[in-house]
């Protein structure tokens, strides 16, 4: 980092969050004004016009790379017509020591004025809350499952290459070209195409617009600038922003600015899940880098520095704020954009490159909340890379997380897509693998399977709430075999999941309909060329996931019940009372669950054949099956922060877990289970055949010693490549002493920049509850070295 | 069948021999170092150990015990008592796993099974599997159909050696390991005696007999302040390992006191508490002896 680049990061680090309502004030207005007056794509285009238009525009000192989505950064803007907060919502956020925003009361006003007056039973999460059936609402209240777009739009995408090649006018083209091939007079469909096309071109010009009053702001402010090199800098801002993103860039500078631009619009027509990312950035900015340094316009050091002021971009954008039942599955500033190095080219051969290096460099240097990175690991990626970013990884800010870029790929084939898309594809959000640019990958929830398991041993009873949440599959007592439990356990499953299902088929057409994303569309192939909207089903690959969660505690469960209850001589009453006392009384039976049962994570098989059972189950049940947009269902296996709100509301479980302690998350081992180091966790989890899911997250933690030691890395690198030759998907890992957590708890302000790997992205550890803080020391630290 | 008494079977391994690693402690040694962080590997029997950071006190191991009403007191139940036959029914009682038995009859197929689990990880590090203990040439045949059966599998193999023991066994097994990690700790044969209980000639004729045919031998050296880190005792290393043929790499292995708590519940009385770990001042200075004989040594 520079001088310059210190400072912007100092004031995105020390700028507290902020609310402001000003995007909720100009939809109101625009809504209020022009309601019923155009078709709903062209009335969403138009209203995104309207921001760009009207909405504050920003351009801070010492910036390169510029526009935000609020007035100024770290001031988040809402999205009433997704999700109205409610004063007290506002009054909480405000409030609250934990992922705080501030709220002042000029907000509170236009929201209770102008926000809620027009919103309240208008909103997306009004309207679909009010069309799920009660069933939905009985077992999404249970903590069975979670739903994505009760308060957030479908996004969850990644660019490919295109705006690199193409500028909006080019796109323009294209949709002008679609538009002049309808058939009204014989295809029913070519009207609803019609106002889908309109709409993105409208979408196009809302950017240009956008852009050009940052043109316009930074040509007036070079007039009153009285530092000659700050003049020329916001000279060359105007020229970038008079140029970018209405045609192709040209240079590094407007490569970055013309995906910023694009970013910006993504993130402000609507409020979509992860955010959204430039994908591959090293191989997309590679022809820039190389011009740029040959002709002289560039150095190493200036193209660092403009990723640099491009990454704090990123930063400045903390997520816009969640309520309820949401807050707590992803209690998090974070919004998942998460940036691929290295990967492979489209003709198979090693997409790394000197770019990628910087990158490690930056993440490395500034060590920021946002972008994530991970390392798109394949056997054509060279060691050096690996190991660059595992000394990266060794500073123990959990990043970059690493990939297994060959079972992306193979997992991607799976699903139907060419071999050309899904090795430009890759990894974004969490863990889960898309064709970027040219998929809709949408995640629709979390799903409480060790609760499924508590259901079969009360007979489909939630004890929780004392509802009959799932069919009567049998008083416990009757089983026999584990074959009884197991059908037991998936009765209730299946059971669940249906409902799960049926309100997401729901869901998605509320959004194709009612909700639908233009300037997305634009991005996404194969959109214009269909005339259909993103949300609606236009995009090349369409695949919706579930995300398994608690695999861990659910295997260690059946073990436990199989080695006491079926093998041994307990009665399964007598063991649902201890789980309803939560073990009161009956310690010594939770230190021999604990203790003496087989447990995954060991290389055990009689524990792992369990796992891989739960798995297939996932599998069977859900891959496959058709969405609304002419895609499929698929598993996947995430927990981001909800392992922890799944645990809440579960009481205790047979592997000797008390009630409310948070459930196991991603496919690792329950925390301290395992106990035969990290090769034998690799060996566990490589038994799933996880080429089958869109994406698993394996977490580790080492101590700083084991990195340390001779040939540390190396011997580090050899585990996670011999994870990948076992078709592996991802591995992460916390690089930390126990004794700086506990400190950290201890003394959280002398501790606020201790980032730690959590789910599938990292957070400040001082920003999380307890229970999690809790959790990642307990995580096996892997001594072995 | 052929059997042995392993006491640990640890993955993962990456300080005994390159790569990644399994190493295989087998139970049994005839020196008894009062340094040693592995003294539960020291007696050629299985024995009841309890980890009493672990133990509840809730007497459950008494109750199952056959013995346990005729044995004096209440609560835990001693590990060592003249009627126990190891029945290991307090082992099984215990619910924290405090109680443990360290040292398990295993069979070569049992054994392989283990080793056999990790292939992936040594194709990919060079790492192979590790004999150690304890020390392996006290179970001589039994390391040898070992070694055989790695051998068969592809695997590669070390054998981790104090060096005292049968010539003839030393130069078979050194024959098949792929390489040979030898212990050298002091060369004053006095001393030797006193720290290790035996004396230190053998041993030295050993390595001088093993380095004249074995290429790939790795010389390993505690570092243990006060006991054998002056200068006169390393030079002497250092000299020896500068005047062997196929020494491929010298280490010099600091002294850490996480032995000690093991040595109190295996009932040694001989373990040093008061052994420091060396500081890095002092691991410089080791250092330097070897380099001053033009000795390079890792760390």
């Amino acid at each position: 980092m520079n001088d310059r680049t210190s400072r912007l990061r100092s004031q995105s680090l020390n700028t507290r969050p902020g609310i402001s309502p000003e995007r909720a004030a100009l939809m109101t207005a625009f809504y209020r004004e022009n309601a019923g007056r155009y078709a709903t794509p062209v009335m969403r285009a138009q209203a995104f016009l309207h921001l760009c238009q009207k909405k504050t525009i920003y351009i801070g000192a010492d910036e390169l790379i510029v526009g935000e989505r609020g007035p100024r950064p770290k001031c988040v803007p809402t999205f009433p017509e997704l999700t109205c907060h409610s004063v007290e919502d506002l009054e909480i956020l405000n409030a609250r020591p934990l992922t705080h925003y501030d709220v002042d009361a000029e907000c509170l006003r236009v929201y209770r004025e102008q926000v809620i007056p027009y919103w309240r039973g208008r909103s997306m999460r009004d309207r679909l809350f009010a069309a799920l059936p009660a069933e939905w609402h009985d077992t999404y209240g249970a903590g069975l499952f979670t739903e994505f777009m009760e308060q957030r739009a479908p996004g969850h995408t990644v660019l490919d290459d295109k705006i690199y090649r193409k500028g909006l006018l080019d796109f323009k083209r294209d949709i002008a070209e679609a538009l002049a091939k309808l058939d009204f007079l014989n295809d029913p469909l070519a009207l609803d195409q019609r106002d889908a096309l309109e709409s993105f071109a409208i979408a196009c010009d809302a950017a240009i617009v956008f852009a050009g009053r940052h043109a316009a702001l930074a040509r007036e402010l070079a007039g009153t600038e009285t530092d000659p090199q700050r003049r020329a800098e916001l000279d060359k801002i105007a020229a970038t922003c008079e140029h970018v993103p209405a045609h192709a860039p040209r240079d590094f500078q407007e490569a970055l600015q013309y995906y910023w631009f694009c970013h910006l619009a993504v993130i402000t027509e609507l409020n979509g899940w992860d955010s959204f990312n430039p994908g591959h950035l090293d191989q997309h900015l590679l022809p820039f880098y190389e011009r740029g340094l040959a002709d002289g316009t560039l150095t190493r050091d200036s193209a660092k520095e403009m990723l640099e002021c491009f990454f704090i971009k990123f930063n400045n954008h903390p997520a816009p704020p969640k309520v309820g039942v949401t807050a707590a599955e992803s209690g998090t500033y974070t919004d998942f954009a998460n940036i691929n190095i290295g990967g492979l080219l489209r003709d198979g051969s090693d997409g790394s490159n000197a770019v990628s290096h910087i990158l490690l460099d930056i993440v490395d240097e500034m060590h920021l909340l946002q972008p994530s990175t991970n390392l798109q690991l394949s056997r054509q990626t060279p060691d050096e890379l690996l190991h660059h970013a595992l000394r990266v990884v060794s500073k123990g800010y959990g990043f970059p997380s690493i990939f297994n870029t060959d079972a992306v790929v193979k997992e991607q084939l799976r699903m139907g897509k060419s071999m050309e898309d899904a090795r430009a594809g890759g990894c974004s959000g969490c863990v889960e693998v898309g064709a970027f640019g040219k998929e809709a990958f949408i995640l629709t929830g979390y799903f409480n399977m060790p609760k499924c398991l508590e259901l079969a041993l009360h007979n489909g009873v939630d004890p929780h709430t004392g509802k009959q949440l799932g069919p009567r599959t049998g008083d416990p007592a009757s089983f026999r075999t584990f074959d009884d439990l197991f059908a037991a356990y998936r009765a209730q499953f299946h059971h669940v999941l249906e409902i799960k299902l049926r309100g997401n088929q729901l869901i998605e057409r509320m959004y194709a309909t009612q909700m639908p994303a233009p300037f997305l569309s634009v991005l996404i192939d194969d959109c214009i060329a269909r005339g259909r909207d993103y949300n609606a089903g236009g995009a090349r690959y369409n695949n919706t996931y579930v995300q398994f969660v608690g695999l861990g505690t659910l295997a260690d469960s059946f073990s436990a019940l199989q080695q006491l209850c079926l093998d041994g001589a307990m009665g399964f009453s007598e063991f649902v009372c201890a789980l309803d006392a939560d073990f009161a009384g009956h310690e010594a039976l939770r230190q021999r669950l604990l203790n003496k049962t087989r447990k995954y994570g060991n290389d055990d098989d009689a524990a792992d054949e369990i796992v891989v059972r739960i798995f297939n189950t996932c599998i069977e049940e859900l891959d496959g099956r058709p969405d609304t947009k002419g895609g499929h269902y698929r598993v996947e296996m995430l927990p981001t922060t909800c392992h922890v709100y799944f645990g809440s509301v579960l009481g205790a479980s047979p592997d000797g877990r008390r009630a409310g302690r948070p459930v196991s998350e991603g496919i690792s081992p329950v925390q301290g289970a395992d106990r035969r180091g990290p090769t034998a966790v690799i060996k566990s989890a490589a038994k799933m055949d996880q080429l089958k899911a869109g994406g698993t997250l394996l977490n580790m933690k080492f101590t700083p010693a084991l990195i340390a030691a001779e040939h540390g890395v190396e011997n580090w690198g050899h585990l996670v490549r011999s994870y990948f030759k076992l078709d592996g998907h991802h591995v992460q890992f916390n690089i930390v002493r126990a004794d700086t957590l506990r400190q950290a708890q201890a003394a959280p302000a002398e501790h606020r920049d201790l980032i730690v790997r959590v789910a599938g992205y990292s957070d400040y550890f001082c920003d999380l509850c307890k229970e999690l803080q809790e959790e990642i020391i307990e995580r096996t630290e892997h001594a072995g070295f | 069948m052929q059997t042995g008494l392993v006491f640990n079977i640890q993955k993962f391994s990456v300080s005994d021999g390159p790569g990644i690693r399994t190493t295989v402690f087998l139970k049994g040694c005839p020196l008894c170092c009062s340094w040693c962080h592995n003294p539960e590997g020291l007696a050629p029997h299985a024995e009841l150990i309890v980890a009493e950071n672990r133990c509840a006190v809730c007497g459950a191991c008494r109750e199952a015990c056959p013995f346990g009403k005729a044995i004096a007191g209440s609560g835990v139940l001693p590990t060592r008592n003249q009627a126990c036959d190891l029945c290991e029914r307090c082992v099984e009682a215990c619910p924290t796993g405090a109680r443990q038995l360290v040292g398990r009859e295993m069979s070569v197929a049992e054994v392989m099974a283990e080793i056999l689990k990790d292939k992936i990880f040594y194709d990919e590090s060079g790492g192979g599997a590790t004999f150690s203990g304890g020390e392996p040439l006290t179970q001589a045949a039994f390391v040898l159909t070992l070694l055989t059966e790695c051998k068969a599998h592809g695997i590669r193999t070390a054998l981790d050696t104090c060096g005292f023991g049968c010539t003839e066994d030393l130069l078979v097994l050194g024959k098949l390991a792929d390489m040979v990690l030898f212990d050298v700790k002091l060369m004053d044969e006095a001393r030797h005696r006193q720290h290790c209980g035996v004396p230190n000639g053998p041993i030295l004729a050993n390595l001088r007999a093993l380095a004249a045919v074995h290429e790939q031998l790795w010389l390993r050296v505690p570092v243990i302040p006060g006991v054998n880190d002056d200068a006169e005792n390393l030079t002497a290393i250092a000299q020896l390992a500068a005047s062997l043929p196929h020494v491929r790499q010298v280490t010099l292995l600091p002294y850490h006191n996480t032995g000690l708590s093991k040595h109190a519940r295996v009932g040694h009385k001989y373990a040093h508490a008061d052994l420091k770990s060396p500081t890095s001042e002092q691991m410089m200075a080791a250092k330097n002896y070897f380099r001053a004989c033009g000795v390079d040594v890792k760390p």
